[in-house]
């Protein structure tokens, strides 16, 4: 199974200012590298400050809107992800504890696969789902 | 929340190649190194549930495993000196705590185990349960579950194996030199039979199955980052990771198998596309070329029909060159069999039968429903019709499988 851990934004993240997190990054990459070698990581980015990010908000009709960053609400902004393969969910929190946070909360979330829908949804639309995979496949 | 018996199988599994790879140094003894952190298994599934689980169970499992053996260290001298009866100076002098020595390469250490599991002393069959067992962290059950054998079964073949070792006296090391290339071959066939294991299994069949080809690929990662320099190995990630990522296509609703090109490419998970083409990548780096080895050149294979969007953009001709590498690498009719094909995709059927034809009196092919139903697609191509259906007839009486009898019996019908 793939799960997609979601580190949080902070407030130094936000500034950009990495360059007194030195010694986090360091400890960071040591974790990077475990995971690597443990050959669970199938991707992991940080994320830029929101002040380079774009909301769009949809309306009920559908129509939508461009809201610029930053955003305020730094607590509940996305700063970094990974998508790890592993056995269950109990390895991923084990691999998590592991890692080299402090007074932040990360969540893990498993990523579905379209088995998750079928039963669920109709024949037409799990199909339509495919052909739009297919699309961004290009 | 996980139960406490949850956690110490995640635990174990994250940890386990690790705390057995360091016991294995210290110990010089890969048999005695799995009894050792066995035995600190059975003691974490006896207190965590009641203590906790240990803020760094890691070190927790491996200061446990290490008194054991201390422990037994301890007994051995002990008895030894009382036979010499010379016990009471030496015990005073020396302990033989001082001869054991942990050291921090640990990733030095795994990389030693992983070559050990697949020495060539061992069966295949030898080397997959023990890879599976030492490096990937399953259990007995679970290895027996995936190759659908008694759990009594495989853990003789794990008993065995462990006894073959250490009558081999298979230094804990990883080769060097001329050696080192012969023992990579072994390691890479290993992981690949565990990938194949799970790939050629249809769906419907027990899960663990399925889970084979993830973990076949958590252990090729595991070895491209321990070494990292060696081209064939990001190769093999790469050919298991571009073959994983149609395992949600090659299925249909009624658990029919669909072939390549006839799969729904939107389902192929994109994410092991790209990962397994930066790998392919990687290889070619280090290796300067494509056709650098084995593993690079099917993994070229499998990516010319990841990168192509629909079947019909697949280049064709870039794949009757690769095969034709391979085919000079390691020769082989089956292989000589898929550049048929390809060719027959670039340059028409009548190119393809051609090749088809110098493969009619090979011997390993006799008997192959492969090599008739090719030559009677071709063949069918061409406008011969009833030499067609005679091949798919011939093809269908060949194979063993009902399903692929009824398409190639279909297909002759469809000829008439």
């Amino acid at each position: 199974m793939r799960v997609m851990v979601l580190v949080k934004a902070t407030e130094d993240s936000e500034r950009g200012n990495y360059a007194d997190h030195a010694d986090e990054f360091e400890a960071m990459g040591k974790y990077n590298e475990e995971l690597l070698k443990a050959g669970i990581m199938l991707a992991g980015e940080g994320l830029t400050p929101s002040v380079e990010g774009k909301r769009l908000e949809f309306g009920a009709d559908g129509g939508s809107r461009v809201i610029d960053g930053p955003f305020a609400e730094t607590k509940e902004l996305v700063g970094g992800f990974w998508i790890w393969q592993v056995s269950s969910m109990a390895e991923a929190v084990e691999w998590l504890k592991r890692a080299p946070f402090k007074a932040t909360t990360v969540e893990l979330r498993r990523i579905s696969e379209l088995a998750d829908f079928e039963g669920q949804l109709p024949q037409e639309v799990l199909d339509a789902e495919r052909r739009q995979r297919e699309q961004s496949a290009k | 929340m996980a139960s406490p018996s949850q956690t110490v199988e995640a635990v174990w599994r994250i940890e386990s190649a690790r705390l057995i790879a360091g016991l294995a140094r210290t110990t010089g003894d890969v048999g005695l190194a799995e009894d050792l952190a066995q035995d600190a298994l059975v003691a974490a599934l006896e207190q965590w549930p009641s203590s906790g689980v240990p803020g760094n169970p890691g070190a927790w499992l491996t200061t446990v495993a290490r008194r054991r053996y201390i422990d037994g260290v301890r007994r051995q001298v002990g008895f030894e000196q009382r036979v010499a009866g010379i016990g009471r100076e030496l015990a005073e002098a020396e302990s033989p705590m001082d001869e054991i020595e942990f050291d921090a390469h640990v990733e030095d250490d795994v990389l030693r185990l992983i070559f050990t599991a697949c020495h060539p002393a061992l069966s295949r069959d030898a080397r997959v349960a023990l890879t599976l067992k030492l490096v990937g962290g399953l259990s007995t059950e679970q290895i027996a579950r995936a190759f659908l054998v008694s759990t009594p079964t495989m853990a003789a073949r794990v008993t065995r194996a462990k006894k073959a070792l250490a009558d081999a006296r298979v230094p804990f090391e990883v080769p060097v030199g001329a050696e080192l290339a012969a023992r990579l071959a072994s390691v890479l066939e290993v992981v690949y039979l565990i990938f194949n294991e799970g790939y050629a299994a249809s769906s419907g069949e027990s899960w663990i199955r399925a889970e084979l080809c993830e973990e076949a690929m958590r252990l090729g990662r595991m070895l491209a980052a321990l070494a990292p320099g060696e081209p064939e190995v990001h190769g093999l990630v790469a050919l298991m990771e571009t073959q994983a990522s149609r395992i949600p296509a090659r299925t249909g609703r009624d658990g029919e198998l669909i072939t390549l090109l006839d799969q729904d490419r939107g389902r192929w998970n994109r994410l092991l596309i790209t990962h397994g083409l930066a790998a392919l990548a990687r290889a070619v780096e280090l290796s300067g070329s494509e056709f650098s080895g084995p593993y690079v050149i099917q993994a070229a294979l499998a990516a010319c029909h990841a990168r192509a969007p629909v079947a019909a953009d697949t280049d064709w001709i870039r794949i009757s060159t690769l095969y034709g590498v391979l085919g000079q690498l390691t020769p082989s009719p089956v292989v000589e069999l898929n550049r048929a094909v390809a060719v027959s995709m670039a340059d028409g059927p009548a190119a393809g039968l051609a090749i088809v034809a110098g493969l009619a009196d090979e011997p390993a092919l006799r008997g192959y429903h492969l090599l008739s139903s090719v030559r009677g697609d071709l063949l069918e191509r061409l406008g011969k019709r009833e030499e067609a259906r005679a091949e798919f007839e011939r093809a269908a009486a060949m194979t063993g499988n009902a399903r692929e009898r009824a398409h190639l019996l279909a297909r002759a019908a469809a000829c008439s």
